[in-house]
């Protein structure tokens, strides 16, 4: 099907955006081209600071203040929208377009009810009124799947869940009817179980209504689960467009190549991953040439210098690369070639690219038999009290942390896989003992943590470690480098002084991949990556044993994510050191881990080797957050478990297994007793009542 | 045998001390770029640095007028220096006209004549009831009635002159050392201030300067004949008290502030970084301070200090040293009522700050409590105290007047823009009204409050990454409106 | 709700306490009583026995904390501190220097102290609140800049320039009103006049540049983003959504004040002859009538108090996400 053929809705032609930041004109959005088709999911995928999210809001003219269209077209079923006056593209918002954010936390106005903020677009797009309008919301809400609508019209925003918000923030953006549905970043803030509920109310919704959707998001996965067609944005520009078989079948742009190959996932353990070297252009410059060529493989002298054109390849698939655009019959060879080159790559997985030197899953030791265990966690729990009343009374326990017990031996990694709010970074507060633990042993080697003097725990800090997620908060504005990575070895009284201890420091930054002259500068100077490699060496400066790593990645681009699990791999293979590694996403786990531990609310479900755990799930909920994450991959189908509700509170758990209202295999005991560990091989543990009883524990 | 005799008063000390901390501070952040950029953004703001340019002037008749000593009198006893028991200032002599000038009582701004009529003895013996004849003011001419106006517009134009003189020979030799920094001809850089295309706002810079040294120069040329502002109840020359007035007002301003904020800072981090008790009991104090009404805990106080002076004769010698220790106490209980609010915010950051990771890691590290607060958490509040000092400035200074006037501000005996209000207004009912002191006391603090509240607005918009989102405004009225 | 209120007012015990103890030690103990009166009879010609006949009068002549020679309970409660400091929570305030009972004094003034303080305050709001808004409404645009320069000057002139020139123009040149004085009945209207016009102006340029910066906080905000997504018009938008939102910072500062109103306003009752507690108060300062200082420190910490509770319960108003419990 040609592109001509279609009736397209959206037309956008030539779009470009300036943003007016303090010092300099920002092209946020650089001369972008593309159309959407009735009913059709187009997905514009891009990291952070490609412009897609300006892209959005200039088709909705709802740029900031200091942002402006300088030119182009937005051409909604013929009509331009960039000429309309301001009062008629008020009958086009939130009518013709509608559009829904990334944070569904700040989206909702605070004090309004839910219902009023629906009404409101009743109210202005429609002539429904009084009772007809309320029973609209109601029907409204319960479309996108809010249990007890009648109640929740009454209700405000704070009483409602993330996943919950988002759907009324879906409800309101129906309640117009649109054509086009604009949903920016919809699930990024939501727990991958809530994502999932969320990407298939909207593929449902567009089935019922027919209305096309601009989808932004910086996930493959998402688009993967979601899209009829793809634009790939970067710098500014759409590289490439093509539809969605087309797409991840045989991606065309280098760019989008190295996005695929810089994936963690299972089949590339032991190989390093794809980084793109060097980092996005600024966008106050003009481009002279290929805004990728300076982080391209494949770059000669004409991708610097001339701009390249946008080629129409089979399938309506076009991208803007040289390597596509010299005459056909000299250019084919040389475009196979490198094409050939890309897809061999990939095909080739583990083996290509930079080998390890130690296969890590096949020569290390199984788990469960070691002896010699560096940590081992013995029911930790972490309590926090609810204080109420005049004079502050307990009434009651966050059990954010109650009684999670792990090992981990040295070399190793062992993963901890959950849900936001689960505990799992509590869990690694408490054996940090930078939060008390209310009650168990943290045993580090041999010695028990959890009972130590302050003094004595001062000694022994510099055996553990820790990195956060996010690469801004996690390092002192006000502190040059050195500082930085010097104030551990300070206070723990390692690596010598003076002129030894620069040495040192050089030494540490040359080891995460840094210069030298890196530490007499701020912070503020590094990207994202950087500082995350900063913070690293500030904690291998102690020379630790075990590095807990709290979501190290999540704050980070696909491609930077790559340079920081290669480098951690690296320092692993190298020092040896083991890993606590704390996570949600669970390609970066079939990557990075030996060994996964599952938590829900407070407790580990599941434990066990990752290929076991990842491959063959035991625990109910184990299965469902694995079939919840979105996969590139739509040929292996997985069985799909779709969980209803949101996590519970901590404060406040379900009696029996605090699973179960959520489990679609819950039995009668499920509800009376929270099942004991049952063990199912070596080093291989489950609770749930479906793999016997174990060692039951009241709860 | 020293011509003087030093005096360091209570409150000199303290500017020196507030002035060697600037000083060190400056000194720091020269050295720090990260530092220095927020400096830059004051340094880019056109109102900014032209309310500073005035304030400079202000600054610097304050200054003059902390430097105090005695001078030696005249009568030799034997060797020994005998000191005069009236403390003067730097400011004082170089006014030294207009202080010793002084007529009997009331007259108008540039009058020749006394504001009340008297019975004056004519040198023929009669006795007629006139406006007597100045003995300072305009006293050089003839006939006040037919020349007055031409002098005073001749005398003014030689000071308007004077002024521009001097704003040229400024601005000439400014511009060339600029040209000379930037390698660029002294024309180029001339064209480039005054498209205003400079980095550094310097057209504004020259404007203000240039409408300072006329008015400067005006006033200089005039006051050595006449009385520019008139005179006061007692003669004193108006314009004199107003430059006096001055250093009150910058003395509560900053003193106050340097007063407080060891408290604010310590209390309000470590109620915020350590949370549990101490910040219950932080809060209960900040609490029970800030309950108290303002004015009345100032009027308690004021009054107990006054009780507490007036009955120890002994310790406080001198009028300057008791009307300078009152000051010193005004400028503390201002503190004490003023630190509250300060804290509130430090404790409120220091709580968002110590979940900080950099802490936690810091934590993890096991370094110290008291290297936490002063490694990690202090530099990064430091925007808020800043900003806080600036923005109290202004407030400080006015409430000054309003406390005199209450009676609980600064001693009767001190020059302030308070007492030189509440002088004024017995005589509003005048016919026809005395309004000159008014009009002295209200220009000098408009253009003194003014500006201090422009540059705190240029600090508060450079320092404050929340307005900094805020002022992402279009170009229409672009980097003019404040947010 | 009750029980919130119940248990703040016992919160607020113990700041009570610490006002009196801290009048307690700044009126006795920096300085005994024969200091005061010292200090009041004139430090040169003082006699032993006519100290001692001031104390007598005032009731300063018995110890401070504890009487060695009473007997029984007495011995606590026949002291400065019982009988002065403790006296104010039954808000027995005892006598003023000229021999008036001050709660009689107090309850007498609150009514001329109010017929200014709240047409100042309910008017002063209103004025606030739409000039803020129009700024904000006309953010970044020529209405706005001048609307901050205008407010920077405005705030940058003492009150004490707003009083006087507010008489001179509006009493002395036009004729218009009397310059000060309160009366009865019709006449309280003119009287009344040019102080709330004066107390409306002389904060007007402080306070409708913090509610605009406000306004513009919350137009930032993600929710304005949606609302206009919506398709509401602008209008709509400021007065549907940011209005309601910007009350809850503004309530702060707002609601705090509202007991406060009580003691009225010093300066404009003392400039404008209105017999309110302001002039009472400053009388008292003047005088150095040290009872009365002392009854309105407490009296403020007490209406103050009130204010924070005031402002709790107003929340829930405006915020659901505020519950009392």
């Amino acid at each position: 099907m040609s592109a001509a053929s279609r009736r397209e809705l959206l037309q956008v032609a030539d779009l470009r955006t300036r943003l007016h930041t303090g010092d300099a004109v920002v092209r946020a959005v650089d001369g972008l081209t593309f159309s959407i088709g009735r009913g059709e999911t187009f997905a514009l995928l891009g990291e952070s600071g490609c412009g897609k999210s300006m892209t959005a809001l200039s088709v909705m003219r709802l740029l900031p203040e200091a942002g402006q269209v300088a030119g182009g077209t937005v051409r909604l079923d013929g009509t331009d929208l960039l000429a309309l006056p301001e009062v008629a593209m008020r009958g086009v918002r939130g009518r013709r377009v509608a559009m829904i954010f990334q944070e569904p936390g700040t989206s909702l106005n605070p004090v309004l009810t839910v219902g009023e903020q629906i009404m409101e677009v009743l109210d202005r797009h429609t002539p429904l009124r009084g009772d007809a309008a309320r029973r609209r919301v109601i029907e409204l809400l319960e479309q996108v799947g809010i249990p007890d609508p009648v109640r929740r019209v009454g209700e405000y925003p704070f009483h409602l869940s993330g996943g919950m918000k988002q759907r009324v923030m879906i409800a309101t953006a129906l309640a117009g009817e649109p054509d086009l549905l604009i949903a920016d970043e919809p699930t990024t803030a939501l727990d991958v179980t809530i994502q999932a509920q969320v990407l298939e109310l909207i593929r449902s919704l567009q089935a019922r209504t027919g209305m096309a959707i601009l989808l932004i998001t910086h996930d493959l996965g998402v688009v993967s689960e979601m899209a009829h067609r793809v634009a790939v944005m970067y710098a500014g520009e759409i590289v490439e467009t093509a539809s969605r078989e087309r797409f991840f079948s045989s991606p065309a742009h280098p760019y989008s190549r190295k996005l695929f190959d810089s994936l963690p996932r299972q089949g590339k353990r032991g190989a390093n991953l794809a980084v793109i070297r060097g980092a996005v252009p600024p966008l106050t410059r003009e481009f002279g040439g290929c805004r990728f060529a300076d982080r391209c493989d494949f770059a000669w002298d004409l991708c610097r210098g001339t701009v390249p054109p946008a080629v129409a390849l089979e399938d309506g698939q076009t991208v803007r690369c040289h390597l596509y655009s010299e005459p056909r019959a000299e250019s084919g060879g040389r475009r196979d070639q490198s094409r050939d080159e890309g897809e061999a790559r990939r095909a080739e997985g583990p083996a290509s690219g930079q080998r390890s030197a130690v296969s890590g899953q096949a020569s290390a030791p199984s788990l469960a038999g070691s002896e010699a265990q560096l940590l081992k966690v013995a029911e930790l729990k972490v309590h926090f009290p609810i204080h109420r009343g005049l004079f502050k009374r307990v009434v009651g326990q966050v059990m954010a942390v109650d009684g999670v017990s792990l090992g981990l031996a040295p070399g190793r990694t062992l993963a901890l896989v959950g849900e936001s709010g689960c505990g799992k970074t509590t869990v690694a507060k408490g054996i940090l003992r930078l939060i008390p633990p209310t009650a168990g042993s943290v045993r580090f080697a041999g010695v028990d943590l959890a009972g130590l003097a302050p003094a004595e725990l001062r000694v022994r800090r510099a055996e553990f470690q820790i990195i956060f997620q996010d690469p801004y908060a996690s390092l002192n504005p006000r502190m040059r480098v050195v500082e930085i990575i010097e104030e551990g070895m300070t206070a723990l009284g390692v690596g010598g002084s003076g002129t030894g201890r620069w040495q040192e420091v050089d030494r540490l930054l040359g080891q995460v991949g840094l210069p030298p002259e890196a530490k007499f500068r701020y912070p503020h100077e590094f990207s994202g990556g950087q500082r995350q490699r900063i913070a690293i060496a500030r904690a291998l400066a102690v020379n630790p044993k075990l590095l807990i790593c709290d979501e190290p990645t999540s704050a980070l681009d696909v491609s930077v994510q790559a340079q920081i699990l290669n480098l951690l791999k690296e320092l692993q293979e190298r020092l040896g050191l083991a890993f606590l590694f704390i996570t949600h996403n669970i390609s970066v786990v079939e990557y990075l881990a030996h060994e996964v531990a599952v938590m829900y609310l407070g407790r580990i479900v599941e434990h066990g080797p990752v290929e076991e755990v990842l491959n063959r799930p035991k625990h109910p909920y184990t299965r469902a957050l694995l079939s919840a994450v979105p996969v590139i991959d739509r040929e292996t189908k997985r069985e799909v478990i779709r969980l209803q509700g949101d996590l519970p509170s901590p404060a406040n758990p379900p009696a029996g297994c605090h699973f179960h209202p959520r489990c679609p295999q819950a039995m009668t005991e499920c509800r009376e007793h929270y099942p004991g560990v049952t063990q199912l091989a070596p080093g291989q543990e489950v609770r749930c009542f479906l793999y016997g009883s174990g060692e039951t524990t009241a709860s | 045998m020293l011509a003087f005799k030093p005096v360091i008063l209570w409150t000199d000390a303290l500017i020196y001390v507030l002035i060697a901390v600037a000083a060190v501070f400056a000194w720091h952040v020269r050295r720090r770029e990260h530092l220095l950029a927020p400096w830059k953004r004051v340094a880019h703001s056109p109102s900014g640095m032209a309310s500073l340019v005035v304030l400079v002037f202000f600054v610097a008749a304050g200054l003059l007028d902390s430097v105090h000593f005695r001078p030696a009198l005249e009568a030799k006893n034997a060797g020994e220096p005998v000191y005069s028991v009236d403390v003067l200032s730097l400011l004082d002599v170089v006014t030294t006209d207009l202080r010793q000038r002084t007529e009997k009582t009331y007259s108008a701004p540039f009058a020749a004549h006394l504001f009340a009529k008297e019975t004056v003895e004519h040198p023929d013996g009669t006795q007629v009831r006139e406006f007597p004849r100045l003995r300072f003011g305009a006293a050089h001419l003839k006939d006040p009635e037919r020349e007055l106006a031409a002098d005073v517009l001749a005398n003014g134009g030689r000071g308007v002159l004077a002024g521009i003189a001097l704003w040229l020979a400024v601005v000439v030799g400014f511009t060339a050392g600029l040209a000379a920094g930037s390698r660029r001809s002294v024309s180029a850089t001339w064209s480039a201030i005054w498209r205003g295309g400079t980095e550094v706002p310097w057209r504004a810079v020259y404007v203000a300067l240039a409408v300072m040294l006329v008015l400067a120069g005006a006033t200089v040329a005039l006051a050595a004949k006449y009385h520019v502002f008139g005179t006061d109840k007692v003669g004193q020359d108006v314009l004199y008290l107003a430059l006096k007035s001055i250093r009150t007002g910058l003395v509560i301003g900053t003193l106050t502030t340097l007063v407080m904020l060891p408290f604010a800072l310590l209390l309000g981090i470590m109620a915020g970084y350590f949370r549990g008790w101490v910040d219950d009991v932080i809060q209960y104090v900040y609490t029970t301070l800030s309950s108290i009404p303002g004015v009345l805990l100032i009027a308690a106080f004021i009054l107990m200090m006054q009780v507490y002076v007036e009955t120890r004769p002994d310790l406080f010698d001198t009028t300057a040293a008791r009307a300078d220790i009152r000051l010193l106490f005004l400028c503390i209980i201002l503190g004490v009522t003023s630190w509250t609010g300060l804290c509130r915010l430090l404790r409120g950051e220091a709580l968002k700050l110590r979940e900080m990771e950099y802490i936690q890691a810091a934590h993890a590290f096991g370094v110290s409590h008291w290297r936490v607060i002063t490694r990690h958490i202090l530099p990064n509040v430091m925007h808020i105290v800043l900003i806080a000092v600036v923005m109290d400035f202004s407030g400080l200074v006015l409430s000054e007047a309003v406390l005199s006037y209450v009676g609980v501000g600064v001693d009767p005996s001190m020059i302030s823009f308070g007492t030189m209000i509440n002088a004024a207004r017995l005589e509003m009912a005048r016919e026809p009204m005395v309004w000159w002191s008014l009009a002295a006391a209200f220009v000098f603090m408009l253009a003194l409050v003014l500006c201090a509240n422009l540059f705190a607005d240029a600090v508060r918009d450079a320092f404050d990454p929340r307005v900094r989102t805020l002022r992402l405004e279009p170009a229409a009225a672009g980097g003019e409106a404040k947010a | 709700m009750l029980n919130y209120i119940i248990r703040r007012v016992l919160y607020a015990i113990p700041i009570l306490i610490g006002v009196n103890l801290l009048t307690f030690v700044l009126f006795f103990v920096v300085n005994t009583p024969d200091d005061m009166a010292r200090m009041q009879l004139g430090i040169k010609r003082v006699t032993p026995e006519a100290i001692a006949k001031w104390k007598a009068e005032r009731g300063y002549d018995r110890p401070l904390l504890y009487s060695a020679q009473a007997s029984g309970a007495a011995k606590v409660t026949d002291t400065i501190f019982f009988q002065k400091s403790v006296a104010l929570f039954a808000f027995r305030f005892g006598r003023a220097d000229d021999g008036r009972d001050i709660a009689h004094e107090i309850t007498t003034r609150m009514g001329p102290s109010l017929a200014i303080a709240v047409p100042v305050f309910i008017l002063g709001l209103f004025v606030y609140l739409n000039l803020a808004l129009l700024m904000a409404f006309f953010r970044a645009t020529y209405v706005d800049f001048w609307g901050v320069v205008t407010c920077v000057v405005l705030m940058s002139i003492s009150s004490l320039f707003y009083i006087i020139g507010g008489q001179f123009l509006v009493s002395k040149l036009w004729h218009l009103v009397p310059i000060s004085g309160y009366g009865g009945g019709i006449d309280t209207f003119k009287f009344l006049a040019l102080p709330v016009v004066v107390g409306v102006v002389s904060a007007a340029g402080a306070n409708a540049r913090w509610y605009r910066t406000i306004f513009l906080e919350e137009i930032g905000k993600d929710y304005v983003r949606t609302a206009r997504a919506k398709g509401l018009s602008e209008a709509r938008v400021l007065f549907r959504h940011v209005l309601q939102n910007a009350m809850i910072p503004i309530l702060t500062g707002v609601v705090v004040v509202i007991p406060l109103l009580f003691l009225g306003g010093l300066i404009t009752e003392s400039f404008f002859g209105i017999p309110g507690l302001g002039s009472y108060t400053i009388d008292a300062i003047n005088s150095q009538d040290f009872a009365v200082v002392r009854s309105m420190v407490f009296l403020g910490s007490v209406l103050y108090i009130v204010g924070l509770i005031l402002t709790d319960i107003s929340y829930t108003l405006v915020d659901p996400r505020v519950r009392l419990e």
